[in-house]
């Protein structure tokens, strides 16, 4: 079938011509990007990983909003140094259900795949209001005004539908609800459930306290319940260094 | 020009064509590459195929293929194990060498009591070189590149006032376990005055010019079941470290900023201001879940360096 063909007809054909390139193009990220989607050796299989409460979500909708991954990147690649700056390398696992992922390549300022737990709820605070005052040399933006602004939580429930859509196990009846409580704990389970996501954000700003003021739910105290639960799911004293090895 | 006489030849250069003809007389001239560039080309297909053979490649169903190079590295129980190379393997094997590298001189810090890493000058520069990185990388965010701390916020690690004390065993203990900084306020059980009176009473303490007669009603309240300060400040207002409360005698503030405000009746609102709204911050981390053991006895050892001892 190939003797009789010339280029002439391709290039003179500009429907042919639009399929081809199609397939060109696609060649690269079928080849690169789909095996992943098929391999075992993906998704490590690790205890811990769960869906953001409804208050660390809407951190999270904000972390988004304000661009935040436009300088900080959520990804400790597997190199020496990364790891002793930043702590463990990032698993798949463990953005998992992220929609979408935050991983970025960007780094103006440092990764943040592992702050949580790093600094207290008051430095977050003093340091999102006004970056320079706790590190001088730096070149972060304030952002003063997610402590005066009260968090939106009209929506808090649509939000967490949409990413049950995209496969995140938010429970919207008895019978999901029942699933998640087998496989993340029951205490788990009942900050997944999308009819008590108001009371349940609510609850946790109130406990949490992490703006320092209990009289409102700010969008800095979504903003800091986020960036305090960032990488802290996974406990890796409870992982042998080598079992991670053999997911690559 | 229908009847092109140079058929297959530019008029110029001389050089081939393809032999389409447009509309008669447009024609596509015909310039291979030049031989180095497509040697090259075949080499990079070369170097590709190589590549595949030692290094992890293509997919195949729900696996891959491996390659022929396998990194060597040591498993949780010491024995050694092998895998093909990927950037995870040579990453354990790369924290095992350094480890190895550096091991006599942990083990030496290990081993040797706090006092005596101070007596070996080879292996007290180690220590604080390392210390320094590791507390660059996860103290100086709150307590400054210097250890200075910033009043009103994060204690300052440089002056010789400890809350929790500065010992050794206590910085250790700070570090592996963090801290909670906690002072009920008095804002509801005190009225204006009384709070007043006590101000003025905690800044005569340090030397600062009060109203003498508020400040003696200040000590009573002080002193008294109303107030009970000393309760957790202890009868001195020397502050007891066993549950991290505040020396109120010296001039070392943590909370109310009182060095930096310029005249006396903003310092004393300062104070007031702490003694009515109490405190419910100054959260320290604890670190055990973030650093090795290792890394604790340097950063211990480094953070008492700065200003530790009482």
């Amino acid at each position: 079938m190939f003797k009789n063909f010339k280029h002439e007809k391709i290039e003179t054909n500009a429907g042919l011509l639009l399929v081809l390139t199609m397939i060109a193009v696609s060649i690269g990220g079928l080849v690169e990007i789909a095996p992943l989607f098929f391999l075992k050796d993906t998704m490590e299989n690790v205890a811990g990983v769960r869906p953001y409460t409804p208050l660390e979500s809407r951190g999270r909708d904000i972390y988004i909003r304000e661009g935040c991954y436009t300088c900080h990147s959520q990804m400790i690649r597997p190199f020496r140094d990364e790891q002793l700056r930043y702590g463990h390398y990032s698993l798949a696992a463990e953005s998992k259900y992220d929609h979408p992922f935050q991983w970025g390549s960007k780094r103006t300022g440092p990764d943040l795949a592992r702050v949580g737990g790093k600094y207290s709820n008051e430095w977050h605070v003093q340091h999102l209001i006004k970056p320079v005052s706790v590190v001088p040399e730096s070149v972060m933006p304030n952002y003063l005004w997610l402590q005066e602004t009260k968090l939106d939580v009209s929506d808090v429930g649509d939000r967490m539908r949409a990413l049950r859509v995209t496969g995140v196990p938010y429970s919207a009846n008895g019978e999901e609800y029942q699933r998640n409580v087998k496989q993340f704990g029951e205490a788990v389970a009942k900050t997944l459930h999308i009819p008590d996501a108001l009371s349940n954000l609510v609850a946790q700003a109130q406990e949490g306290n992490f703006d320092g003021d209990r009289s409102s739910v700010s969008e800095m105290d979504a903003m800091v319940a986020y960036l305090q639960v960032l990488g802290t799911m996974v406990d890796f004293s409870k992982i042998k260094p080598e079992d991670l090895v053999k997911f690559r | 020009m229908a009847d092109n006489p140079h058929h297959g030849q530019t008029q110029s250069a001389g050089a081939q064509t393809t032999g389409h003809v447009w509309d008669g007389d447009l024609q596509e001239l015909n310039n291979p590459l030049p031989a180095w560039w497509t040697y090259t080309f075949y080499a990079t297909m070369v170097f590709a195929l190589v590549y595949w053979v030692i290094y992890p490649s293509w997919p195949i169903g729900k696996g891959f293929l491996p390659g022929m190079s396998t990194i060597t590295y040591l498993n949780a129980d010491g024995k050694e194990e092998s895998w093909h190379w990927n950037t995870r393997a040579k990453l354990l094997k790369e924290s095992q060498d350094a480890v190895i590298a550096q091991k006599p001189y942990y083990d030496k810090v290990a081993g040797l009591p706090y006092e005596q890493i101070g007596k070996d000058p080879e292996l007290s520069s180690f220590v604080l070189s390392a210390g320094k990185a590791v507390f660059s990388d996860n103290c100086a965010g709150c307590h400054q590149a210097g250890g200075q701390g910033k009043v009103g916020l994060f204690p300052n690690l440089v002056d010789d006032d400890w809350l929790h004390g500065g010992g050794f065993d206590k910085i250790n203990q700070t570090i592996s376990k963090g801290r909670r900084g906690y002072m009920p306020p008095f804002g509801e059980a005190l009225d204006q005055a009384q709070v007043d009176e006590l101000a003025q009473y905690v800044f005569s303490l340090s030397g600062g010019k009060a109203d003498p007669v508020k400040a003696g009603k200040g000590k009573e309240l002080f002193h008294s079941q109303t107030g009970a300060c000393y309760y957790c400040h202890g009868d001195d207002a020397k502050g007891r470290q066993v549950i991290g409360s505040a020396n109120l005698t010296d001039k070392v503030w943590l909370w109310a900023d009182v060095p930096g405000l310029a005249d006396d009746a903003a310092k004393i609102g300062a104070i007031k201001k702490v003694i009515a709204g109490g405190l419910d911050k100054g959260v320290m981390p604890a670190w055990e879940s973030r650093l090795n053991a290792e890394q604790i006895k340097l950063l211990t050892v480094y953070v008492h360096e700065l200003g530790g001892g009482k």
